[in-house]
């Protein structure tokens, strides 16, 4: 059972008196994204109060349910129906919100086979920073009336609106999963990876950390169990908390605080990057986890010239994210304010200057 | 920018007049003559796209042949504040690439080269005008391929379908364009060259591959993009169900999908549509049904076994007068020949026709179909309806005779009651085809005014002077006055706060 509140009225007055005064909010849902970008001042504009599943049919594939609605409400409503979000978002904490959850759009490792948090997106209703609430998208598979506002907002931090409600395309559960193990250097496994991508198999996981790669195929019973027959490998049982530690970075590689935690995301067929530290692989090789003392500035030139990216997710390099480029940045200032005139709704949480 | 101060500068590049001579002399003194078009033959190739009931004589042509030219011409135009409308290979449904009299029209149809080919991360680079199916043509070999078909696809390039979001018919399973493109070239109204996207699979600040896709060439020019390849699936299978009433047909797509499949394709005729593509193609239909369904699924050969063996019951669950599956890659073909052939078909049996392209939730297809049957009924027009039915996605085909004195606008009417019956049921006005010059009324009605006004401010933060496909995709609040006042909607006036000129 899920609580229901309709906050639209209030949470939209006080964008509306912010947006007159002036004055910053600092959106907050369950506070398990927090450490992820930058700081931001203002007064603390809650969601969680804005909660409910506002529509759910599963022969529509469609779930629209408010911001503030606990994440692990709806992951039990969708499971009751046999169906899932497949973008696997990592919780980080019991309070994760789904709105908090669009708004960081962060996927777990079944991201490069399924999508990512912003391809589930069909539709939203958000505050502007003007304190108007308006509709994009809808609870349609397809929907090209306008432009793609709602799916806009997935990594927005907020800061391009306040979300009220969100419709997401959601997946029936497989039928089937199985996990295979197998033996591999870091090199090794990422060959290995992007070659059995491109059979057609229903793989939806491949990590490695310490010697092994982790292949999870899942879907439909027989062609999980005829890829595996090809694969070989050694099978990993009871793997469903092996995914959900890796996908809430709660494997031991996470825990050893010494060093600072980086995120790269790369090209998947990108090489083995040469820098000092301890590093694990997810998404095929798309999202590597870097564990290293490494100068923040020297990390993102490497990261760089392979394509990709860097943010830190532990430790006190500044910026958080990967600095864009003076063109690239004077735009997304201007598609800021275009959405929040005023610069009121989470200034500088993914920049300082944004 | 305020709002008032974001429609006039829409509404005067539409309403400017710029000295042709001087525009081309501007023009070539910075470009190869050659790609400056502007005698009228050479214009008149691009006087429509594929809604070819619209056309209109472009001012110029430039047809750039690298990306430099391009920064120029968009440089040039800047400069003089001339409009200009990108376009593809000119295949699109809704007139997104209509010329206008007083501005330059870009083909970017010289940008034809496959870049690369990266096997590795599965991916190939390609210049806008490459054909859709070129992609999976040049990687088939590799056994990959790019997976949104749309049905022009022989035919549509690249840079269109970024720029409509395009889809087709195995978007249930594999997605739009917006899900299977990582990176765009673009460059923007003053010329500058930006990438948008990156080679990984996410990109730092905000989502603007997102927000391009889909914009209908009103926020840039698309001048490369990085697709997405799949690996091909070993095998293919059709099933055929035949039903003697659309509402039953209309409950086996939605038991289907809640069976825990999810069809790489799942389309339906209705009688006309079955009637007409028999007669034209001979693929064998069952003519005397009400609504057929073609499923596809598609993976390993275990998968394809294990669904369709599930699709079946599920049919004949729900009321299926008669079920056929393909027995090999032939007959497939034979069962997709008339749902492909269905356009063609209507041009057989009507000297016009025109497709609309709205989408609904996929419990309200019968309803829908019911109402358009009564709609069809109210305007004397047949419809015929076919449609991927597993996204809900509509495509009735109003037929009608343009040399008829007044039969085109009353097709229009028609369409747009058909817009707004989707509307009605909680769809959208355009699922695939885009907004264009076609359906810009309707955006009045499927939007209120305050997000039709921040959408103008989402274009004016890319393009403040608004040259870029002026008159598509958004309609100016002034626009939607002057629609609402000929056109009351459940008795309520739409925008009463704005006067009525």
């Amino acid at each position: 059972m899920t609580t229901s509140a309709d906050q639209t009225d209030q949470l939209t007055e006080r964008v509306r008196a912010a947006f007159e005064s002036k004055s910053p909010l600092k959106l907050t849902g369950g506070g398990t994204k927090a450490f992820l970008g930058e700081q931001v001042k203002g007064d603390t504009l809650d969601v969680t109060g804005h909660t409910g599943v506002v529509n759910y049919e599963p022969g529509e594939l469609v779930m629209t349910a408010r911001a503030g609605t606990p994440l692990s409400e709806l992951e039990a409503v969708l499971e009751a129906e046999g169906q899932m979000l497949a973008f696997e978002p990592p919780h980080y904490g019991d309070n994760a919100t789904l709105g908090g959850t669009i708004v960081s759009g962060v996927s777990g490792p079944a991201r490069p086979f399924t999508g990512a948090a912003r391809d589930f997106v069909l539709g939203t209703r958000i505050i502007n920073g003007q304190g108007q609430a308006l509709r994009f998208g809808g609870e349609v598979m397809k929907n090209v009336a306008g432009y793609d506002l709602s799916r806009l907002m997935a990594g927005a931090y907020g800061t391009l609106g306040v979300l009220l409600d969100i419709s997401l395309k959601v997946l029936p559960l497989p039928r089937t999963q199985i996990t295979r193990v197998f033996e591999h250097g870091p090199s090794e496994a990422l060959t290995q990876i992007s070659d059995w991508q491109r059979k057609p198999w229903p793989i939806t996981g491949a990590y490695w950390e310490d010697g092994k790669t982790y292949l999870r195929l899942a879907g439909a019973t027989s062609p999980v169990e005829s890829a595996c027959e090809k694969l070989g490998g050694e099978t990993l049982d009871d793997d469903k908390p092996f995914w959900r530690d890796v996908r809430e970075q709660q494997r031991p590689f996470f825990s050893n605080a010494d060093k600072p935690l980086w995120r790269l995301s790369l090209p998947p067929a990108a090489p083995m990057l040469d820098i000092d530290g301890d590093c694990v692989i997810d998404w095929g090789g798309a999202q590597r986890w870097l564990a290293s003392d490494i100068d923040a500035v020297a990390l993102r030139r490497i990261v760089k010239d392979e394509g990709g990216h860097a943010s830190v997710y532990r430790g006190d390099a500044s910026p958080r994210f990967h600095p864009i480029g003076e063109s690239m940045l004077a735009l997304q200032q201007r598609l800021k304010r275009s959405m929040d005139p005023a610069g009121i709704l989470n200034p500088g949480r993914i920049y300082p200057e944004l | 920018m305020a709002d008032a101060a974001i429609a006039d500068a829409a509404e005067k590049v539409l309403a400017s007049r710029p000295d042709k001579a001087q525009l081309i002399d501007k023009l070539v003194a910075e470009l190869p003559e050659h790609v400056v078009l502007h005698a009228e033959e050479d214009l008149r190739p691009f006087e429509c796209d594929g809604l070819s009931a619209y056309r209109q004589l472009p001012m110029i042509v430039i047809l750039p042949e690298t990306i430099d030219q391009v920064q120029t011409a968009m440089r040039v135009c800047h400069a003089n504040d001339v409009a200009v409308v990108a376009r593809g290979a000119g295949t699109g449904l809704s007139g997104g690439a209509l010329p206008m009299d007083n501005g330059v029209l870009l083909s970017l149809a010289k940008f034809k080269q496959i870049l690369d080919i990266d096997t590795e991360n599965r991916r190939a680079t390609v210049q806008p005008g490459v054909r859709n199916l070129a992609i999976s043509e040049a990687v088939s070999h590799l056994g990959l391929y790019y997976a949104p078909d749309p049905s022009s696809q022989i035919a549509c390039s690249i840079g269109g379908n970024v720029a409509e979001n395009s889809g087709g018919v195995h978007c249930l399973k594999y997605g739009l364009t917006t899900h299977n493109i990582v990176q765009l070239e673009i460059v923007t109204v003053d010329g500058e060259r930006m990438t948008i996207g990156s080679e990984a699979l996410d990109t730092p600040g905000y989502d603007l591959l997102a927000l391009m896709t889909g914009s209908e060439g009103l926020l840039g020019v698309i001048v490369e993009v990085v697709v997405k390849l799949l690996p091909k699936p070993e095998r293919a299978q059709v099933v055929l169900a035949a039903f003697d009433d659309v509402r039953k047909a209309g409950d086996a797509v939605a038991a289907i999908i809640q069976a825990g499949i999810i069809p790489a394709g799942l389309e339906m005729l209705d009688s006309p549509a079955i009637i007409a593509t028999e007669e034209f193609v001979h693929a064998d239909y069952p003519t005397d049904a009400a609504a057929i369904l073609l499923c596809e699924v598609d993976g390993t050969h275990a998968e394809v076994d294990e669904h369709i063996a599930d699709v079946t019951a599920v049919v004949e669950r729900e009321g299926a007068t008669e079920v056929r599956v393909s027995r090999d890659d032939a007959e497939r073909a034979v069962f997709w020949a008339g749902r492909k052939a269905a356009f063609p078909a209507m041009g057989r049996i009507s000297p016009d026709y025109y497709c609309m392209d709205g989408t609904i939730p996929r419990k309200a297809l019968a309803d829908v179909l019911i109402g358009i049957g009564e709609l069809s009924k109210k305007y004397g027009q047949r419809v015929a309806n076919v449609f991927h039915a597993g996204d809900g996605n509509l495509h009735p085909l109003i037929l009608y005779d343009a040399n008829i004195e007044g039969e085109l606008e009353r097709t229009e009417e028609f369409g747009g009651a058909i817009c707004e019956l989707c509307l009605e049921h909680g769809g959208t006005i355009t699922g695939e085809h885009g907004v264009g010059v076609e359906k810009i009324d309707q955006m009045c009605v499927q939007f209120p005014p305050d997000e039709l006004t921040q959408f103008h401010a989402v274009k004016n933060a890319f393009d403040d002077k608004g040259l870029l496909n002026p008159g598509k995709a958004v309609p100016t609040l002034h626009r939607c006055a002057e629609f609402g006042a000929m056109h009351v909607h459940n008795g309520e006036l739409p925008f009463p706060e704005l006067e009525r000129l």
